[in-house]
């Protein structure tokens, strides 16, 4: 027993002390990752410029169109090049992303990936990801994945769907990065007092700030329920503190991420109120 | 949309090995460590106390508002005592912040927690306070007499739920609420396959109603309810599973001590079974499918296994639902206890929210905590908490109130607060409370616990995808998951110091080495030290 404490002691000290030397300027002799993905994405944006030119993505052997990624039955293999839109957590080695190529999204959900990949894993970083499909609550995802970053880069333009609320071909854009415009704002439920509120925090108003907001808008009668997903976009951002400044019946633009979760449950990156 | 366990959120993996170095390291940045708790003889009046408390709810409103109004209440009977609220909805993230805060000195006062997780928390030197002395202080002990309200005494805590807090010699925590798992039942289902439910639930005809559940017609709609989805049997929590199936069979899981047993033939036996009906699509997991309530009340499940906590979740008219309530379909709900394999010695978890107070250098601080934590076991919020869903109260006191006895009675008067499923889901496990059980504590016992759901989960998701379950396949499983979770290295694995199976040998070379080092750092220093004084005279 002793000797263990001995042991445990000694390692204490002498980690505790290499760790504490290192805190000043750790990290100097490492890559710049923002660098080095600013190089990165200057030469790829050439290559992206070409591309465009031509009009499409080129897929290397063996990797699949988004056709006929859709078509994939749930719990295949499927290989994608795809493109990093945003990122939404990086936890115990496992990224969550969302990715699209010129016709199509895909959502990476915990896919292996160090801290240093994940740093260089910007929007428009081109990947190509192999992994299963899986269905989770209406939601398709890539999961157990393995992926590489490509050259090559894209970032999607806002598609905007709001003419496709409550419309069965809204699911084909699923993932999709897209815009809802002229939406009114409804209210989400009701404060202690029995007042109309006009988000809440978590699904049913029972978390604190820093948790997800929930928000309802209408079009043409309809109501649907958008989301502002905190580790996307957490209690920092800009679409946080506006989605908390809202008043039902503003009226308002929004972008975001075509995420479904028992129908559709957009994960809001920004609001605009008109 | 309904996130009780955010899909994205941190398992609890990596966090128990983040956990040593943290605890481990935490001295360099200043933390002296904590003297151990002495019980001050009395509360000083003259001093405000801010105390704060982390809970968690289940994503439920109503517990909110009663942490709120438990806090509101406290205050009143103690208003130099002002008690912070922070809320979670999931343990592990809990577990996560306390690990973080550990190394600032900012633990929270009061915690709602698992006694898996105190136990690494123990790891710390006196950062959990151990609460013997203070039950049994006669003036501010559970039902003390300078306690300001209507405490249980010791004795009115039910012993078997106290028991669960008791690790290492000492009692770290107090029960707060208890669960266990149910399974809900489409009855009205299982009656249309011609089937009838037994009196006592059991694994093979839960295997054989949802293998019959699975007949199609020619359009591949599903007979038994004309969708073309149908998983018959899902299970939110396979961690649980496994534990329980393998309690059932009374084969290995972990000693008292901390040994690993997980890995035995009669695991690959329930994983081979579990194969064989995820391969066929009769069974499927929350973490592979989504949440069992929704397709049950979908009429896409027919026996849906989750905690009795989860029960306002459960049937045609849960009172909480997160899905489009044109998806919901008429049905009747059976409340059972999980399936068996002895009918005869049925065997179920004890599960449910325990409450532990962080030491910290002020006692008196220590002792306002205490307090608070007395009121939590008070019959107001007892009783007010388990009835937001299928808990039970943890004493005697609160159980046996005339106010709980009225809400059994109402059973079904409403879909509200005395909504049928849940307060069936309380009383199974009050009528069951003899049969539960918990699995040992240790540091290191949670990783276990992952280890043992990510067995049924790996599985199940490899026959999906059509690979080959068979010997070769286990032994892999068992490789792959003792090496993920590092169950095969003595630290992770939870032998506890000083027991008996260690036998650490000779001292490395490395750390005399290392050891020799420091001592001759530390002598040079002091003759610099001695030689600067001399100079300086």
């Amino acid at each position: 027993m002793k000797k263990l404490a001995v042991l445990l002691v000694t390692c204490a000290l002498v980690l505790g002390c290499a760790g504490c030397g290192n805190s000043g300027d750790g990290g100097s002799d490492a890559p710049d990752a923002s660098n080095a993905s600013a190089e990165s994405d200057a030469d790829t944006e050439e290559e992206d410029a070409a591309q465009e030119e031509a009009g499409a993505d080129e897929k290397s052997e063996g990797v699949m169109t988004y056709e006929e990624y859709a078509a994939a039955e749930v719990d295949s293999q499927v290989t994608v090049e795809t493109y990093v839109q945003a990122k939404q957590s990086w936890w115990e080695d496992k990224a969550t992303l969302y990715t699209q190529d010129r016709d199509g999204a895909y959502f990476i959900y915990d896919m292996p990936c160090t801290e240093e990949d994940y740093e260089k894993l910007v929007p428009g970083t081109k990947i190509k990801v192999t992994g299963y499909k899986a269905e989770w609550s209406g939601e398709f995802e890539i999961i157990d994945a393995e992926f590489e970053i490509l050259d090559g880069s894209y970032i999607a333009e806002a598609e905007d769907v709001t003419s496709l609320l409550g419309k069965d071909e809204l699911i084909d854009h699923q993932n999709k990065f897209v815009s809802f415009k002229g939406m009114t704002v409804e209210a989400a439920g009701k404060d202690d007092a029995g007042n109309d509120v006009p988000f809440l925090y978590s699904w049913d108003g029972s978390g604190q700030d820093g948790d997800d907001l929930y928000f309802n808008v209408s079009l043409d009668g309809e109501t649907y329920t958008f989301v502002v997903e905190s580790y996307l976009c957490d209690n920092t951002t800009d679409v946080y503190q506006a989605v908390k400044e809202l008043n039902i019946g503003d009226t308002v633009d929004m972008e975001g991420f075509l995420y479904w979760y028992e129908g559709v449950n957009p994960h809001i990156t920004s609001v605009t109120v008109k | 949309m309904r996130r009780i366990w955010k899909k994205t959120g941190p398992s609890l993996l990596l966090l128990f090995l983040a956990a040593g170095c943290v605890l481990g390291f935490c001295g360099c940045h200043g933390s002296k460590g904590l003297s151990p708790f002495e019980v001050p003889e009395e509360l000083d009046g003259s001093r405000d106390y801010e105390i704060t408390f982390w809970a968690k709810n289940d994503t439920n409103k109503t517990q909110t508002a009663i942490y709120e109004q438990a806090i509101s209440e406290f205050e009143q009977a103690y208003p130099n005592i002002k008690v912070n609220l922070r809320l979670y909805t999931d343990y592990g993230k809990i577990y996560n912040d306390v690990i973080t805060n550990i190394a600032t000195n900012t633990t929270p006062n009061v915690c709602i927690t698992y006694p898996d997780h105190i136990a690494t928390y123990l790891t710390g030197a006196n950062l959990v306070v151990p609460l013997e002395e203070l039950f049994e202080d006669e003036a501010y002990g559970l039902g003390g007499s300078e306690v300001r309200f209507d405490s249980p005494s010791l004795e009115e805590i039910i012993p078997k739920f106290l028991e669960e807090c008791r690790f290492g010699g000492h009692y770290y925590a107090l029960p707060y609420m208890r669960s266990t798992e149910a399974c809900y039942i489409n009855k009205t289902f299982v009656e249309k396959l011609g089937y009838t439910l037994p009196e006592t639930l059991t694994w093979d005809f839960v295997w054989e109603v949802s293998e019959a559940a699975l007949a199609q017609d020619e359009e591949e709609n599903f007979l038994v309810n004309g969708q073309k989805v149908m998983i018959p049997f899902i299970y939110k929590s396979t961690d649980n599973m496994m534990i329980q199936m393998l309690k059932q069979k009374d084969a290995g899981y972990s000693t008292e001590e901390g040994e690993i047993l997980l890995f035995n033939d009669t695991t690959k036996e329930l994983l081979y079974t579990i194969a064989e009906h995820g391969g066929s699509g009769a069974f499927s997991t929350f973490k592979i499918s989504s949440y069992p309530a929704n397709f049950l009340n979908a009429g896409q499940c027919i026996f849906a296994i989750d905690s009795t906590a989860g029960a306002t979740w459960m049937g045609t008219h849960a009172p909480l639902s997160d899905m489009s309530k044109d998806k919901v379909v008429e049905f009747e709900t059976a409340v059972m206890p999980i399936p068996q394999f002895d009918p005869e010695n049925p065997q179920m978890i004890s599960q449910g929210p325990s409450v532990c107070i962080f030491n910290k250098p002020d006692h008196q601080e220590v002792l306002a905590s205490w307090l608070f934590v007395q009121y939590l076991l008070s019959n107001e919020v007892q009783t007010a908490y388990s009835e937001t869903e299928g808990y039970v109260p943890v004493t005697s006191k609160a159980q046996e109130s005339e106010a709980y006895q009225e809400y059994l009675s109402r059973c079904g008067e409403d879909n509200s607060t005395y909504y049928d499923v849940k307060i069936k889901a309380a009383r199974l496990l009050l009528e069951n409370t003899g049969h539960t059980f918990v699995t040992p504590v240790f540091n290191g016992s949670a990783s276990l616990r992952n280890a043992s759901g990510q067995l049924v989960e790996n599985t199940v998701k490899s026959v999906r995808r059509g690979e080959t379950v068979d010997e070769a396949y286990m032994e892999a499983l068992f490789g792959d998951i003792t090496s993920l979770y590092r169950l095969d290295q003595p630290g992770a694995s939870g032998m506890p110091e000083g027991s008996a199976k260690e036998d650490l040998g000779e001292l490395p070379r490395t750390s005399v080495f290392l050891l020799s080092s420091l001592a001759g750092v530390w002598f040079l220093m002091a003759v610099y030290f001695l030689a600067s004084a001399g100079r300086k005279r």
